[in-house]
């Protein structure tokens, strides 16, 4: 059994995570509801441990099946950049904005690696077990978005991001 | 001894804090004399903490409620020490970001008012009383007891004026109207420079409502939402964002 407040404690977040995924909180919002949802539908499955592992686990399969296949290439709306252009300016110029953008150009599984593992902490076999792939795959995956991140945030896109179009 | 050449993922593992503290101390040792792979190493790094830098604030805006109520379970909010947590995790700051966290229906349109009774007639009672000089309200805040003891009797419900003087509001007092649903009760708040809210409770038990909602009518912007069975309807002329941070402690107030 799931404790509401339990879960209400990891709502930021995973707002936190849903936002930086998908570069807008409105709908950083509807995939944390989306989550949530199916954490209660699913509670009975939960074996106990790492709540918050679980529950990124829940929020990948809903991205992958709902956001990604429609529009997860819509970028951010005006509402955010607006918002990140006040956090900016009360920042220590570190280019947040930068690193925002530069990480919306990079594919949903990049930004899903580096996440992840730079804001969420997981161990990499926690990320392998929420993304249900091989943990080799986990490695070359990080690598491969660590050096996208740098393309795009050194300006030098050489390697044009691997963006999905469909 | 010196270990030979790490491969990327115990790099990656090394940068990440992944590694057990033998195996670490020994890449810190092998990168002291490979600057290139230890500069490698600090981009990921710098990368991860840019990461934090740039969301980390995420983690202390406003939980939108109609996600607490998710939590529970879809239900409406309800009274008690569930969400004395919900609103301590949740609220712990009311953000610049207003605007951001009103939830689903941040991207579309505003909803007419005309589709939420409750919502229009605030905004009504609103632009009537609002520019009101001599008698905005019936009863004024020096008799707050006997005020918000009336409104509750009349409406058979605990009618709350919420502490506002954090945000710069004081209380002006309060009238009796007729809501959609029976009567209803309305609070006047002003600031400093004269600017005037409306809180506007009356009976609802549109449970879809269970989050914010925005709302226009006649340049009067109206927050509003459904909290166990009673519609609460915030109304203003103030910018959609600033209107929405007065409601964000508003609805902290009611659900303390």
């Amino acid at each position: 059994m799931i404790d509401a407040e339990a879960l209400i404690a990891e709502l930021p977040r995973l707002r936190r995570y849903g936002r930086a995924l998908l570069g807008d909180v409105a709908r950083a919002d509807d995939l944390v509801q989306d989550t949530i949802e199916r954490a209660l539908r699913k509670a009975a499955h939960w074996q106990g441990g790492n709540l918050r592992a679980w529950l990124l686990t829940l929020m990948h399969n809903v991205f992958v099946n709902q956001v990604r296949r429609n529009d997860a290439l819509r970028g951010a709306s005006e509402a955010d950049a607006v918002e990140l252009a006040m956090r900016d300016a009360s920042s220590d110029g570190l280019g947040l904005r930068d690193l925002d953008r530069a990480m919306q150009t990079l594919s949903a599984d990049h930004r899903e690696i580096l996440l992840l593992v730079g804001l969420e902490n997981l161990r990499y076999e926690e990320i392998a077990g929420v993304l249900d792939v091989p943990i080799g795959t986990v490695m070359s995956r990080l690598s491969r978005a660590r050096t996208q991140l740098k393309a795009q945030l050194d300006g030098s896109p050489a390697r044009p991001a691997l963006t999905r179009v469909k | 001894m010196m270990m030979k050449q790490p491969d990327s993922a115990l790099l990656h593992a090394f940068a990440d804090g992944q590694l057990e503290a033998a195996e670490h101390t020994d890449v810190a040792q092998w990168l002291t004399s490979h600057p290139e792979a230890a500069a490698e190493v600090a981009a990921w790094q710098a990368q991860s903490a840019a990461m934090h830098a740039a969301y980390d604030p995420m983690l202390d805006d406003a939980v939108p409620p109609h996600l607490l109520a998710a939590a529970h379970g879809g239900r409406a909010a309800a009274a008690g020490s569930r969400w004395g947590m919900a609103a301590a995790i949740g609220w712990l700051a009311i953000g610049l970001v207003g605007g951001f966290i009103a939830g689903r229906n941040t991207d579309t349109a505003p909803t007419t008012t005309a589709q939420i009774p409750l919502a229009r007639q605030a905004a009504v009672a609103h632009a009537v009383y609002a520019p009101e000089v001599r008698h905005p309200v019936e009863v004024g805040a020096d008799q707050r007891d006997h005020l918000l003891g009336w409104l509750s009797k009349r409406l058979g419900h605990p009618i709350v004026a919420p502490a506002l003087e954090a945000l710069g509001y004081q209380l002006v007092g309060g009238r009796l109207l007729s809501g959609p649903a029976g009567p209803g009760a309305l609070l006047m708040y002003e600031d400093a420079s004269g600017e005037r809210l409306t809180l506007f409770v009356g009976a609802d038990t549109d449970e879809s409502a269970t989050a914010f909602r925005f709302a226009e009518h006649d340049k009067v912007n109206v927050f509003y939402w459904v909290d166990a069975g009673y519609g609460y309807a915030l109304s203003g002329t103030l910018p959609r964002e600033q209107l929405l941070t007065v409601a964000t402690a508003v609805y902290r107030a009611l659900n303390p």
